[in-house]
């Protein structure tokens, strides 16, 4: 019992030992799902790039396993600073995305991902360069044109004029161009471009200080109009004040006016007729009514002895 | 020096052999213990819940073990990666939260260079904004792309810098902030599918937009002027009302007041006019002596009243004299 016991366990050992000699001479070898390997005897390749995941083997010592990534790689550029074709000068940002298709033909061309991106540095700035050198400042900015199709309420400012360009392509179709020439620049079945994007598109400092000024002025011409027109508006209420005022009195003026009209007309008819009756009468009490109304205490009174009054006292004399 | 003192080398031997030979008879058993040991910390492993464990066997993708205790082969055979699916995580952009709790605190340091951008019209915007996201792919996310994060981050620059520049400075500042979340979302999610990452956008969310320190006061004074404009008119309206409704009283007032004239005028002409016809009702009685009894009552009245009094005769040739003596001397 106990000599079995011992026999598996020597067996065990032996095994275990055999095992991790085998990974020590290099005769098995793990691939990750992440890596690809190229065999090379003495630096010379053989067979094909392997590619599946697991367990491989090769001849220990004269053969080694060279791994390369499988997965998609990314480049990211320096800032270059490039004039548009309406002479702006931007600071371009771009990544790559690539990734080994042929790991056999890499190692031979490029070597390693150092390389690789030495040559991506070359290869997709001068794509950008190319690019962007083509085509104006709005048509890396803007996607499409519908800034220019939109219309909007409440626009505190205008656009400004060189914005209003009409785009034929935009950002996303100069990205797709920049690959394109990219992916034709670079070395074909070595290096597999998967895309090529433009990361961030600034203005150089000396543009950006202007476009703030621009900004500034703009800014300040809105609120100019804002205020003119408050004031515009303040203006408008207050004629609109004026004119109703003016209205309201003068309907009054005139209603009264009809109104004392009509009293009068009708005090003339009813004075007429009472008075008609004897016009001469009426004079002759109107007469006396108004001496009574207008001699007073300040009223000197000059009367010749011709006067009815005096009728007497003259011809007493 | 005791010469049989010293031991020879056979002895040395024998006395180890000796001593040794007792523990020999436990050493495969230590031995086995040990390897029992370490093959159990490599048999067992476990997921947590929000986890998902991505096995591989000698770095080939066998299967993926849901939350729990589980058993793999062990001394490297099998490899286990857990990956947090459910979790949602977060990225930052033109902004760090240095601590987050109730009250989270953001670095004070600007990340201009992530977060100036340009804008449809050719202006610059300060634009800060979080992308949320999660594994919805363990096995792409593992095996298909090598730095997955730094994808999201790269991805999402380009995306917002793109709708961004397709939208005017105000548009962005205020009123179309969620169709930019929005399409930048879906923009993202397509490219990450196209570079196949495994990875599901779940927000893109505007944080703070604004324009830049520099040209930030004369945004200000737009605003300023906008509630100076509201002032104003609302001033105006405010004079207007104070002065309209009053306006229509007063005038009501006045149509009143001929209204009051109208009856007046007609009652006095109706009371002249009826004393009048009463008067010359009697009048006519006795025509000649009331017309004299009239003139002489109105003479009687007025007479007395007034200051002074002459009487002429209409023979004397001016009465100019008469009256410069009568001022004269007169009030003395």
């Amino acid at each position: 019992m106990k000599g079995t016991l011992k026999s598996i366990f020597r067996v065990f050992m032996v095994l275990a030992i055999l095992v991790i000699l085998a990974f020590m001479s290099g005769i098995v070898f793990i691939i990750d799902e992440t890596k690809q390997v190229v065999i090379t005897q003495f630096g010379k390749p053989v067979g094909k790039p392997i590619t599946d995941a697991g367990l491989h083997f090769k001849k220990p010592l004269i053969q080694q396993a060279n791994y390369f990534e499988k997965r998609v790689l990314q480049w990211d550029g320096d800032p270059n600073q490039i004039p548009t074709k309406d002479k702006k000068y931007i600071w371009v940002d771009t990544y790559a995305r690539w990734r080994i298709t042929k790991a056999l033909e890499f190692l031979q061309s490029v070597g390693n991902e150092i390389n690789a991106h030495a040559r991506l540095d070359d290869i997709v700035n001068s794509a950008t360069r190319d690019v962007i050198t083509g085509h104006l400042l709005v048509e890396a900015i803007r996607d499409t044109n519908r800034i220019l199709e939109t219309e909007v309420e409440e626009a505190d400012v205008s656009l400004a004029e060189e914005a209003l360009e009409r785009i034929e392509v935009g950002r996303n179709t100069l990205e797709g161009l920049i690959l394109e020439r990219a992916s034709r620049l670079a070395p074909q079945y070595v290096i597999e471009l998967v895309d090529v994007r433009i990361k961030r598109i600034n203005y150089v400092k000396e543009v950006r200080d202007k476009v703030y000024d621009r900004m500034i002025a703009e800014r300040k011409r809105a609120a100019e109009r804002y205020r003119s027109e408050g004031l515009g508006k303040s203006a408008e209420i207050s004629g609109q004040l004026a004119k109703e005022l003016k209205l309201i009195t003068s309907e009054a003026y005139r209603k009264a006016q009809v109104l004392k009209g009509k009293a009068d007309a009708e005090a003339v008819t009813i004075y007429g007729q009472a008075y008609n009756q004897d016009p001469d009468f009426y004079s002759f009490v109107k007469t006396l009514e108004t001496y009574r109304n207008t001699i007073d205490e300040n009223s000197t009174i000059i009367l010749t002895t011709d006067a009815d009054y005096y009728k007497y006292l003259k011809g007493l004399k | 020096m005791d010469w049989d003192k010293i031991r020879k080398p056979e002895d040395i031997i024998d006395v180890g052999k000796a001593k040794f030979g007792d523990t020999s008879k436990f050493l495969p058993w230590i031995i086995a213990g040990f390897i029992v040991l370490v093959s159990l910390k490599g048999l067992l492993y476990s997921i947590g819940p929000e986890e998902v464990g991505v096995i591989q066997r000698f770095g080939k993708y066998m299967r993926l073990s849901p939350p729990g205790l589980h058993v793999k082969l062990p001394f490297g055979i099998e490899r286990v990666t857990p990956v947090p699916v459910k979790r949602v995580l977060k990225e930052e952009f033109g902004i760090r939260t240095l601590r987050p709790g109730v009250r989270t605190q953001y670095s004070a340091r600007e990340y201009l260079e992530e977060s100036l951008m340009l804008t449809g019209d050719l202006n610059i915007l300060d634009v800060r904004w979080i992308v949320q996201f999660k594994v919805k792919d363990p096995v792409a996310l593992l095996f298909n792309v090598r730095d997955p994060v730094e994808n999201i981050r790269d991805i999402s620059e380009v995306v917002m810098r793109r709708f961004v520049g397709d939208y005017r400075v105000d548009e962005v500042l205020t009123t179309k902030r969620e169709e930019v979340d929005d399409l930048v979302q879906q923009e993202m999610q397509s490219i990450l599918d196209r570079y196949q990452t495994g990875i599901q956008v779940v927000t893109v969310k505007l944080l703070d937009v604004n324009p830049p320190e520099k040209v930030r006061p004369a945004f200000n004074e737009v605003n300023e002027a906008k509630q100076e404009r509201e002032k104003m008119i609302n001033q105006a309206w405010e004079a207007y009302n104070k002065a309209i409704p009053r306006a229509r009283g007063e005038a009501e007032k006045t149509i009143r007041e001929a209204e009051g004239y109208s009856l007046d005028k007609i009652n006095r002409a109706k009371g002249e006019s009826e004393r009048f016809l009463a008067v010359l009702a009697e009048y006519e009685k006795a025509p000649q002596i009331t017309q004299k009894r009239l003139y002489l009552e109105t003479l009687l009245d007025v007479l007395p009243k007034a200051k002074e009094k002459y009487v002429i005769d209409p023979e004397q040739s001016s009465i100019l004299p008469l009256l410069q003596i009568g001022q004269k001397g007169g009030v003395e």
